[in-house]
């Protein structure tokens, strides 16, 4: 078979890439495939916490990389589903422990043995960058409904097309509904019609995430939580099925399902 | 009524900051991509228009060159209306053309008288050899 490398990547920082990487993999797992997470954020480790299994790492992605462990033994398995697992970033070193090269060599030993292999890139442009995106062979592209969140998106999607990765398909992050209705808040619309890319994605503002990533449980294991649900739709995309994009703003209530309705298929894109 | 029921059906235009957020990321994006600060954009239109210039006679109050966005890809449309050619009169002095170009492009108003006194000022030939 052989596994599909996605990298999650965003240019800015804070938009929810880790997140988002917990929330698909756990996601990706709960539908019975085979995950391996990898946070290739080095030096700033996060992945782990986010996903609760910060106090089962023993050794880390520089000590497979250096040889100092095998790969077996730096893959932590996840306490709910025993097909995912996590290969954390090293705390206490840098970018430049880890090269493009050494991302493909990795990934490569793991293609046979998974499904999916999810990437947690590290912000900016630089190094850490170019290792999260190397081995890709599908790049997800965070980002939030602000102008700083997508013009770093548009420099990240014109860096990928320079390296023949690209463009790659963008989540629409922390959308808030009744901001957008106001006009006070760009629209899914908005952003594709501004970077031109694929849409594979739009995940509501939540005040389940924050408790969640508290506790370590991604916020997809909740079943009311609408955030896990885009997470999930996502997950469902990522394995090939056509789930139609329900803009956030027409994704809840009587009346709104109603106006939907009325508006016929005018209305679907 | 009528915007209540707009509003219900998703049909209002956005009249909020965030048609301002749009606008400003185009056009912050438009020269993210090609790497030219509006600047050397404008310097670089000001020459396309004096070579243009050299050849024919241009409506420079009606010039439009822009870049725009196709999908992903950045392009340059120019829009380079010629002057009506009257009988008799030529004007291709490059030196003329290009100080000419840049004042009109600037205020509209002045314009017209300013390109009549070209157009009967500048009647010979001298860009040939």
């Amino acid at each position: 078979m052989g596994a599909k490398v996605v990298t999650v990547t965003s240019g800015k920082g804070g938009v929810g890439k880790t997140t988002t990487t917990a929330n698909l993999g756990v996601a990706l797992a709960r539908m019975d495939k085979k995950v391996v997470v990898i946070d290739a954020d080095i030096g700033l480790r996060n992945l782990d916490v986010v996903m609760g299994l910060e106090n089962r790492i023993v050794y880390d992605l520089v000590d497979v990389i250096e040889g100092r462990c095998k790969l077996r033994q730096a893959m932590i398995k996840h306490k709910q589903f025993p097909e995912l697992y996590l290969i954390p970033a090293a705390q206490t070193r840098d970018k430049s422990a880890v090269s493009p090269s050494d991302m493909i060599q990795l990934t490569d030993q793991l293609r046979n043995e998974f499904d999916f292999i999810l990437i947690d890139s590290p912000a900016g442009i630089e190094r850490g960058f170019r290792n999260a995106v190397a081995a890709a062979d599908e790049v997800l592209i965070v980002t939030n409904p602000e102008v700083s969140a997508v013009r770093d998106a548009d420099r990240i999607i014109g860096l990928l097309e320079a390296e023949n990765k690209g463009p790659g398909q963008l989540i629409l992050n922390r959308v808030k509904s009744d901001m957008v209705k106001k006009g006070e808040m760009l629209s899914a619309d908005d952003v594709t019609d501004i970077l031109a890319i694929r849409l594979i994605g739009i995940v509501p503002e939540d005040e389940g995430v924050i408790p969640a990533s508290n506790s370590g449980n991604p916020v997809t294991l909740n079943e009311n939580s609408r955030a896990g649900a885009a997470f999930r739709d996502i997950a469902r995309r990522l394995m090939g099925e056509n789930i139609p994009l329900v803009p956030v703003e027409e994704n809840g209530g009587f009346l709104k399902r109603l106006s939907r309705l009325f508006a016929g298929s005018s209305n679907g894109s | 009524m009528v915007s209540f029921l707009d509003r219900l059906m998703g049909r209002a235009p956005a009249k909020g900051s965030s048609s301002k957020a749009k606008e400003r990321l185009q056009f912050v994006l438009v020269h993210d991509r090609i790497n030219l600060p509006p600047e050397q954009l404008d310097a670089m239109k000001q020459e396309i228009l004096a070579v243009i210039s050299k050849y024919v006679s241009v409506d420079a109050t009606n010039v439009d060159i822009a870049l725009q966005q196709r999908d992903r890809d950045s392009l340059l449309v120019a829009e380079v209306p010629f002057k009506k050619r009257r009988e008799g009169i030529e004007q291709d002095d490059p030196a003329y053309q290009l100080s000419n170009v840049e004042e009109e492009t600037e205020p509209t108003n002045a314009a017209p008288q300013r390109s009549s006194a070209g157009n009967a000022t500048k009647t010979t030939r001298r860009r040939k050899s």
